[in-house]
């Protein structure tokens, strides 16, 4: 039933509906040799698309190939079966149309921070003193402009995640791909960034696919959110159990956490990954660490 | 706090450190001494002050065991016993011995006219390394890097480069000679050999240790597999490289022995055997503790660089240390300084274009 066209949240999702998609997963799998000569299907008969500054999360337990699929995007791993197409042309390696975020710490430890930011833009060929300028913008867009000069061993983990986040933008991609960027992040460092890059992603026109464990992060965050699976007795390999939209407005704010509709969609999406099991139903034993002290048990 | 110092994976105090460092020298020369100077210890030997009646001659070095027998039977004979005192063997000199000795060698004329001086030998030897580990290192480096980088090359080449490396140098000594001829031609091949084929697989080993995720950013940055290598690789693996070259110079060293006295002997390792052979063992123990010395000293200098060259590693610098190495450095680091002083000047730098920002 079409809603009224008065809600705003209706009104943006068919508004991404309306736009181009960017990329375009069909029936993505992946298998490898694993040790002992086995195949293992790291992911079996996904299929997708992300639409133009739409912001995707893509959510599972670990095991589900999450990281796989991102480094398919990225060009970094290839894919078995299916295709990926980016504006319609196919993936086939690494490139600067597809911007990453890694969840390790990459800044290149020899360059200055805003020498990091100018790589991919030297790589394109850019010249140094243009480079420099608009490295120092993107510095700025992320609040490390005054950390430009500094060494990246200088900076704290969420100021190198920044950094990072700066670097491949500056490269200008069609899609900025994110894998568990916050995941080695305290987790006051981790809302801090999280708020960081939804602001970042008001401003500069660019697509999101960020990967991550944790639900909360990616119900968030995200327009839609993707739940991977586990391989199971009907699929060989990661599979896509579903495509969740978020139904809430942007911008997002963290009072959002208590609405029902947050709820709902985080609810059904734990429910998915996690099944819950019926409770124990005997009392386990309890091992007694200390004669000492009164009865506790 | 001095104590927990001494656990494993305990934390010494820098005070504590530099005390150590110093007593990894002086206890050795301590015990050195001690072996030297106390005359109850050791010293298994006696050396023939006054002959007696005995069948020994003055200056000769007698074990204990049979100038003890000696004395008894002289004392039962009734002859005059042989005199002496404890010493220990020509092959340990004393400290101040060997001192002397270091001092001599390079104050006095060598034996024989037409020997070298003993500077003379160690310049010499230091030549032939210098360019063994060059050559050794403008083939070896690049070659172990791009072992390191691309996996297919490493395949090919390290299989036999290791089957290589197994093999001795010297063993590679008699075929130099006849290749290169007596001189320094075949004393520098032998270090090469001693040195490049362990460099590949060292530095292939260090450039595969890089941080793949360094690698993996740049490329989704946009670099070329050239640019990979020139801006990420090689930066990326410096500071190991240079520790690995620091390592390596030691090796290099090895050979020298081996490579100083095939062909035309000449150089510091001549030096010592010759010494040895007219039994100045003073004399080997100076040799001995120069090339110590200079490895020492080389080591220490190239470490100390090291710490300014990698300013982004985080290693802590001591104001006075980074004042000495501008110092040092200045005259290297003019044009480099000019160069950016007349840039400063350029009319069109001196207005740069306001980036776009729309």
């Amino acid at each position: 039933m079409p809603e009224a066209p008065s809600d705003p949240v209706a009104e943006r999702f068919r508004r991404i509906a309306a736009r181009p998609v960017v990329l375009d997963v069909r029936a993505l799998g992946m298998s490898f040799r694993g040790a002992g000569g086995k195949t293992v299907q790291a992911l079996h008969d996904v299929s997708f698309q992300v639409r133009r500054r739409e912001f995707l999360t893509v959510v599972g337990a670990s095991g589900c190939g999450k990281s796989t699929l991102v480094r398919i995007l990225a060009g970094l791993a290839h894919h078995t079966a299916g295709e990926v197409l980016l504006d319609g042309r196919p993936v086939t390696g690494p490139g600067p149309d597809r911007g990453m975020v890694f969840q390790g710490y990459t800044l290149f430890p020899w360059l200055t921070v805003v020498r990091n930011v100018m790589f991919g833009l030297e790589m394109g060929d850019m010249g140094r003193d243009q480079a420099r300028s608009e490295a120092l913008l993107w510095l700025d867009l992320v609040g490390l402009a005054s950390k430009a000069e500094a060494w990246p061993h200088q900076l704290s983990g969420g100021q190198r995640q920044r950094v990072a986040i700066a670097r491949a933008l500056a490269a200008r991609p069609r899609i900025l791909l994110m894998d568990e960027p916050f995941g080695a992040l305290d987790p006051q460092t981790r809302a801090t960034l999280q708020e960081h890059l939804l602001q970042i992603w008001q401003q500069v026109d660019v697509t999101v696919v960020f990967i991550t464990h944790d639900i909360d992060e990616a119900v968030w965050l995200a327009d839609r959110v993707l739940v991977l699976q586990p391989p199971d007795q009907d699929h060989p390999g990661g599979w896509l159990a579903e495509a969740v939209e978020v139904p809430l407005p942007v911008p997002r704010t963290r009072a959002m956490h208590d609405l029902p509709a947050y709820r709902a969609v985080r609810e059904r999406i734990e429910r998915l990954i996690r099944p819950p099991r019926p409770p124990a139903a005997e009392r386990l034993p309890v091992f007694k660490m200390t004669a000492a002290g009164d009865e506790v048990l | 706090m001095v104590r927990s110092a001494w656990r494993v994976g305990g934390d010494p105090p820098a005070r504590l450190s530099g005390v150590l460092w110093l007593g990894a020298f002086l206890l050795p020369l301590a015990a050195w001494c001690a072996l030297s100077y106390l005359p109850w210890l050791w010293h298994p030997q006696v050396l023939i002050a006054e002959p007696g009646d005995s069948s020994f001659s003055a200056g000769m070095r007698i074990e204990r065991a049979a100038f003890a027998a000696a004395v008894a039977e002289a004392a039962r004979q009734g002859q005059r016993p042989p005199q002496g005192g404890r010493v220990n063997p020509v092959f340990l000199p004393a400290p101040h011995e060997v001192a002397r000795a270091l001092w001599t060698g390079f104050t006095t004329p060598p034996l024989r006219r037409g020997d070298p001086w003993l500077h003379q030998s160690l310049g010499h030897s230091i030549t032939v390394i210098a360019w063994g580990f060059l050559i050794s290192a403008l083939v070896g480096v690049p070659l172990g890097v791009l072992c390191g980088s691309v996996p297919a090359l490493s395949r090919l080449v390290e299989p036999f480069v290791d089957f290589i490396r197994y093999m001795p140098a010297p063993a590679f000594g008699a075929l130099c000679v006849a290749v290169l001829g007596i001189n320094d031609a075949p004393k520098v091949a032998i270090i090469v050999v001693g040195t490049f084929f362990q460099m590949v697989l060292v530095v292939a080993n260090t450039t595969r240790q890089l941080d793949r995720g360094l690698v993996e950013a740049a490329q989704t940055l946009g670099a070329s597999d050239k640019r990979l290598l020139t801006r990420v690789i090689v930066p990326g693996i410096l500071p190991n490289l240079y520790t690995d070259m620091r390592i390596l110079l030691g090796w290099a060293w090895t050979y020298l022995i081996v490579a100083e006295l095939i062909g035309a002997s000449s150089g510091i390792s001549w030096y010592i055997n010759q010494q040895g052979k007219y039994r100045a063992y003073d004399n080997v123990f100076a040799g001995i503790i120069l090339i110590g010395l200079i490895g020492l000293v080389t080591d220490l200098v190239l470490g100390w660089i090291g710490r300014f060259l990698f300013p982004w590693s985080g290693q802590q610098v001591s104001r006075a240390s980074a004042l000495a190495f501008a110092a040092v450095t200045l005259p290297l680091r003019l044009p480099w300084l000019l160069l950016r002083l007349a840039r400063r000047y350029d009319p069109k730098a001196a207005r740069p274009q306001e980036p776009d920002h729309a």
